[in-house]
């Protein structure tokens, strides 16, 4: 049925009748509930228009669009190195990651081998990134459905986190810190210490918000049993990350396309079986554990060495270099006001973010600026399955669904 | 070539049209009329399996005589590759069948491409604009003829195109 179709089912009482006349009717008719745009439970600008039976979500419509700023439009008339900035601006929340995303796509298009010390400072930064995205993820998401207490304790150590990166690139959110061919600047001691210490403070904390969490009734009677997709239904919608694993299936691009210092580190992947909305708690909740893991084995395995890869007609030259020395200040210029010679081509390079596969489809035709470039993003996909999650469930938990997906605006949307 | 795309070139001899591998990158391109028979065999055979849609996009060819380009990535889980299926649609016909029946996440992405390119997709359950707004009247923005700065009421804003 078409929106506007809809839109004149509702409230179709006759005044007339003889039965509705004088009585106040127990209506049954469907009722059209808009939830959004603003709305504090929706992670951003968003638009739901709920078709209701009672409590009961019969259909939802989300309504998508309200933070778009054609982030592909721009791609298009830039050069590589100008859209990493862009990238913070997609997923705001995990910034890090899009770069990681981002970077690595260009270089697979370049065919740059990045050193080894700047992939283990990738991984590092990107598993830090995940953590603090479930941080963010835990907070809100137990906001949303009532437990307010969780929401301090997490953004507490996430704080604490988004003050190592202010310290590292000198932004909390907007990191911009990644670049193609390895990173902007190594870590010093400081840094080090701060990473070390977090470790040791980290997993108490973890069990902690589980204590809040998994004793409370409301919590459980909230996330069990709620919003369930199968694994059919999660993968033929291209659901991803956290979400899709929730369903059973170990899809998890760090294991299944090893890419930067992954395949040196040793983890699991944390999957569910249910696929309900406690199972995909569940797993952000190990995957705090494995990153922990992994960042360990980061500090550990790191040797010194160089952090940006050898390509001077691609890589940007290092900063106090480019002060100092003349040919370095024209080959940042040229890069900057030019760009590089991309190969004519198409790549498509997926990463595993927190939230899910966050991919780059680049096609080029040769020159300094990508030709079309696509941002798979996993919001926007898995916004696509919320009607299929939401139906028969009640208003309430709408909030939960969306929330399980960790969705932020500024990605679906971009 | 690749096993895959011999395989489907030996099932499609007719709607086959060539594959590329670049960068580790499978792209098989096929013709309009064979592409969704191309996906049905891909989705349901399990040697191929691609259960798992990635993404659509498109690409704009301006000079070309058959200027869009739509592009179907899938993976498969079980078999673990990643293949790329794409076709060409001329600007005056630029329609080709919606993959909704295969893949459900084709929903929101072929609505994508259809808001940001213009392109039509036969079959298509829900086909309106998703992220510009429903009453948008000034095109589809990723076309190559779309200014960055976009179009229509802004045009009669003086300052924007006063040269000085």
């Amino acid at each position: 049925m078409k929106l506007e179709d809809q839109r004149t089912t509702v409230y179709k009482v006759d005044p007339n009748h003889p039965e509705t006349a004088d009585l106040p009717t127990l209506r049954t008719e469907e009722l059209l509930l808009n939830m959004g745009p603003q709305h504090p439970a929706t992670h951003g600008v968003l638009k739901v228009i709920m078709e209701l039976e009672g409590e009961r979500l019969v259909k939802s419509t989300p309504v998508l669009g309200y933070l778009h700023r054609g982030v592909e439009k721009l791609a298009e008339g830039g050069t590589y190195h100008q859209f990493i900035p862009h990238t913070d601006r997609l997923d705001y929340v995990c910034a890090m990651y899009n770069n990681f995303a981002y970077c690595r796509a260009v270089e697979k298009l370049m065919d740059i081998t990045v050193p080894e010390r700047a992939e283990y400072l990738r991984t590092l930064v990107a598993e830090v990134q995940r953590i603090i995205g479930h941080l963010f993820w835990l907070g809100t998401q137990a906001l949303d459905i009532g437990a307010m207490t969780v929401f301090f304790y997490t953004f507490r150590d996430r704080e604490i986190l988004l003050d190592w990166f202010d310290e590292l690139c000198g932004a909390r959110l907007t990191t911009s810190w990644y670049r193609i061919g390895g990173v902007e600047r190594d870590f010093n001691d400081s840094l080090i210490d701060k990473v070390k210490r977090f470790l040791d403070y980290f997993p108490p904390k973890i069990d902690e918000y589980v204590i809040f969490l998994e004793k409370n009734r409301v919590w459980l009677a909230r996330t069990r049993g709620v919003a369930v997709i199968s694994a059919e239904d999660a993968l033929s919608f291209g659901l991803s990350g956290p979400t899709l694993r929730g369903s059973g299936v170990d899809y998890d691009l760090r294991k299944y396309e090893p890419y930067s210092a992954y395949p040196w580190c040793e983890f699991s992947v944390p999957v569910g079986k249910n696929g309900d909305t406690y199972d995909r708690y569940w797993i952000r909740i190990e995957e705090f554990r494995e990153s922990i893991k992994i960042i360990k084995q980061c500090l550990e395995q790191m040797q010194p060495g160089p952090i940006m890869a050898d390509v001077p007609s691609v890589t940007l030259p290092p900063k106090d270099r480019v002060f100092t020395n003349l040919e370095s200040m024209i080959q940042q210029f040229k890069l900057f006001s030019q760009g590089f010679d991309a190969p004519a081509g198409e790549i498509y390079c997926g990463t595993e973010a927190h939230k899910g596969e966050l991919g780059f489809y680049i096609v080029s035709t040769g020159g300094g600026n990508p030709y079309r470039l696509k941002i798979r993003s996993p919001s926007f996909i898995h916004m696509g399955a919320f009607d299929h999650m939401s139906k028969g469930y009640m208003i309430a938990d709408a909030v939960t669904i969306f929330g399980s997906y960790d969705i932020v605006m500024g990605e679906c949307d971009r | 070539m690749h096993p895959i795309a011999e395989k489907i070139q030996s099932r499609f001899p007719e709607g086959f049209i060539s594959s590329t591998e670049w960068r580790g990158d499978l792209a098989i391109s096929v013709k309009r009329e064979a592409l969704h028979d191309v996906c049905a065999y891909i989705r349901r055979d399990p040697e191929m399996d691609c259960d798992y849609m990635v993404h659509v996009s498109s690409v704009d060819w301006p000079d070309e005589a058959e200027r869009f380009e739509v592009v179907y990535e899938v993976y498969s889980i079980r078999k673990r590759h990643r293949i790329r299926i794409k076709t060409r649609v001329p600007e005056d016909d630029c329609r080709v069948d919606s993959m909704v029946d295969l893949w459900m996440g084709a929903d929101f992405m072929e609505r994508e491409v259809f808001d940001m390119m213009g392109i039509r997709f036969n079959h298509h359950p829900d086909l309106r604009r998703i992220l510009m707004p429903d009453d948008y009247t000034e095109g589809y923005p990723l076309r190559k003829d779309f200014p960055v700065q976009g179009k229509g009421w802004r045009d009669t804003f003086d300052f924007l195109n006063d040269p000085n």
